[in-house]
């Protein structure tokens, strides 16, 4: 019933509603990257030197490197403080589910500037943070110029990206699964292990993925929190493009992070992730809005 | 159909009866002044004591919000006893935790484990219980073989019809020989057809597993079709338990005569009776062994006659000697295919009664005067 119906409404001239965001994607995202792809390979004639420039240069290692485990370091707090969150968002009323969902999202809601420069403000020598640390004896802690403090506001910022794939699958699993689970011989641990847990996976592994590439290319909080010493891919890639002006190196080392991603991606959609992810969201927005 | 195909004799040759573990085939569950309250203007299950005995099929029936299902959960363990005891075989598992009664659960809406085959849900209660990998291969295969539901091992349950899956839930619950198994509207999604269908099921497995199953259903026609015994709840209480044919027929008070089948009441009030009962100017004969032995009869009577004891005639004086009668007006006939109802006002106040008669007997139309009998022996004098 509901495969005729879909067919009839979505006839084949449907599709063209497509074409403008095709054209503008066309634009603004396959022509530049195209260019940059060619760039890195012809300049000044066809040579793999600019990627062979990558693995041999001595920076462009490190810093990956450096810019991978600071986005699993992320990943993983974000996803320690984002499950249990989104735990308890599937558990508490109405009321209180909005206003845990409008903590989380503030970040979205501040500007990126007002919340780097907060992060700056509180993690900065003489800072609060600083204080605190120098209360307890442990003097010299700034945070403020470094990876770690660059880590911390990262958290922050990406932890939504966590919550909200993790709270729209969590939100569609059927409590009473855990009761049957109880009811046939499991204590509520091994109940959560054995059902709850496997029932999250497509929305653990979405936040994971989204999480993860997010960080991967984060520009502005490095920028402003880290330092030259300790920078990250992105940081690398604009001193290529803007200070250097070797777009045919910069160009090399942004396909080298997108085909990184792309295949992080694919990987993760062998798990039934990000997709499946996306259709417990709708439908179990449907459940609520019933 | 798949019966005669079957390897297994129908004789007592069942997963349950066979299992080495636990012989134990019904298990005794007594519940003493169980008592469960949210902190609400009335508790959800009030001092309420019932014994299940060993084997039986005792079904609790009542309108939503009367407290069977808070009573079954308690009984599961998904809920924590306020006051009372209830002992399994004799021995208190009120505090145990559900994973630690032994118990198995049918839900209504199945309940099965999406991410899990079959196979896998069927064998989910052996494995946390540590069964061996060979013994587990044949306790699901005999159970699915049970529950006719054999070579779907390998489908997940998104790919079953609903009757499919309470089928798979049903052998969940009973692979693991629980000590009693806990139905909670197992059949409320289905559609008629299939409910009747699952009704024969669920009693055949009864029989054949042997083990107490406590039901839970608001349907009265689903709880007098498969239960040994029924105790029928209203707002926390227990009003009565008994086999669906004396709840029926021998209802203690009003709410169960209501609850269970159509009746005709006529309310006494307070006024007391004695060889004879009096009812607008009526005067009818008791049969004492009619009067219910409720405590409430002494202070509020009424008078309850099911619809296929009244007569209906057109002349008074056919009524035999001996019977209890009424002056009515037909206001309806419903034609029911089997059976007619004839819709009645009765007495002054022009009450509704209902005569169930013939479906070939069209002699009654809208309007007529016709007198109302039936034998003193069967009505029911019951508490209002």
């Amino acid at each position: 019933m509901t495969t005729t119906t879909r067919t009839r409404r979505a006839p084949r001239a449907s599709w063209l509603l497509l074409v403008p965001a095709l054209a503008l994607l066309a634009v603004i995202l396959l022509v530049p990257l195209g260019q940059s792809l060619l760039r890195s390979i012809g300049t000044p004639q066809f040579t793999l030197e600019h990627y062979a420039g990558l693995f041999t240069d001595g920076v462009t290692m490190t810093v990956l490197g450096r810019t991978a485990l600071t986005a699993v370091i992320v990943t993983i707090v974000a996803f320690l403080l984002g499950y249990p969150y989104a735990y308890l968002m599937t558990r508490v009323g109405p009321r209180l589910r909005g206003v845990l969902l409008v903590i989380v999202l503030i970040p979205f809601w501040t500007s990126v500037m007002a919340r780097n420069y907060a992060w700056i403000v509180l993690l900065q020598r003489g800072g609060p943070v600083q204080s605190v640390f120098e209360f307890f004896g442990a003097g010299d802690v700034v945070f403020q110029g470094s990876v770690v403090g660059v880590t911390i506001a990262m958290s922050q910022v990406l932890l939504p990206f966590m919550v909200l794939p993790l709270f729209s699958s969590l939100g569609g699993i059927d409590r009473k699964l855990l009761l049957a689970a109880r009811g046939l011989g499991s204590s509520p641990l091994v109940a959560f292990w054995k059902i709850y847990w496997p029932l999250s996976r497509g929305g653990v592994v979405s936040g994971l993925i989204l999480v993860f590439t997010l960080s991967l290319g984060f520009y502005v909080t490095p920028a402003l929190l880290g330092s030259p010493q300790q920078s990250l891919i992105a940081q690398l890639l604009a001193q290529r493009t803007t200070q250097l002006l070797d777009f045919a190196g910069a160009g090399a080392l942004g396909i080298l992070v997108l085909v990184i991603t792309l295949a992080l991606v694919a990987w993760a959609n062998r798990f039934g992730g990000t997709i499946s992810a996306i259709g417990v969201a709708s439908t179990s927005q449907q459940k609520e809005s019933r | 159909m798949t019966i005669s195909s079957k390897e297994a004799p129908a004789g007592p040759a069942t997963p349950v009866a066979s299992a080495p573990a636990s012989g134990r085939q019904g298990t005794q569950i007594r519940l003493a002044d169980v008592t469960k309250d949210y902190g609400l203007a009335a508790p959800a299950v009030d001092a309420i004591s019932l014994t299940i005995e060993p084997g039986e099929f005792m079904t609790l029936l009542g309108p939503s919000g009367s407290g069977k299902t808070t009573t079954l959960n308690l009984i599961a363990g998904f809920e924590t006893l306020t006051a009372g005891t209830i002992a399994l075989n004799g021995s208190d598992v009120g505090t145990l935790p559900p994973h630690k009664r032994n118990l198995g659960m049918l839900f209504q809406n199945y309940a099965l484990f999406p991410h899990l085959t079959v196979a896998q849900n069927v064998a989910y209660p052996l494995r946390e219980r540590k069964v061996g990998k060979a013994e587990i291969a044949r306790r699901v295969a005999e159970v699915l073989d049970l529950v006719q539901l054999p070579g779907r091992d390998g489908n997940y349950p998104s790919q079953l019809s609903g009757g499919q899956q309470q089928r798979v839930a049903l052998a969940r619950a009973i692979v693991f020989n629980p000590a009693a198994l806990l139905l909670d509207e197992p059949l409320g999604a289905l559609d008629r057809n299939l409910r009747g269908a699952l009704q024969m099921e669920i009693r055949r497995i009864h029989r054949e597993v042997g083990s107490t199953f406590v039901f839970v259903t608001h349907d009265q026609e689903e709880a007098m079709n498969l239960s040994d015994r029924i105790a029928l709840f209203n707002s926390g209480h227990i009003e009565q338990v008994g086999t669906p044919e004396e709840l029926y027929r021998r209802p203690d008070t009003l709410f169960t005569a209501r609850f269970l089948g159509d009746s005709n009441v006529f309310d006494l009030g307070s006024g007391s009776f004695g060889s004879t009962a009096s009812w607008e100017g009526n005067s009818w004969a008791v049969d004492p062994a009619t009067i219910s032995g409720h405590s409430g009869v002494s202070s509020h009577a009424a008078i309850v006659v099911r619809p296929e004891d009244v007569r209906i005639v057109s002349d008074p004086t056919a009524v035999p000697a001996g019977a209890n009668s009424v002056g009515a007006a037909v206001r309806d006939v419903e034609y029911m295919g089997s059976y007619r109802t004839v819709m009645l006002d009765v007495g002054q106040a022009g009450r509704l009664g209902r005569a169930r008669v013939d479906a070939l007997d069209s002699a009654f139309s809208i309007g007529d005067r016709v007198t109302a009998w039936w034998r003193p022996e069967r009505q029911r004098i019951v508490a209002a």
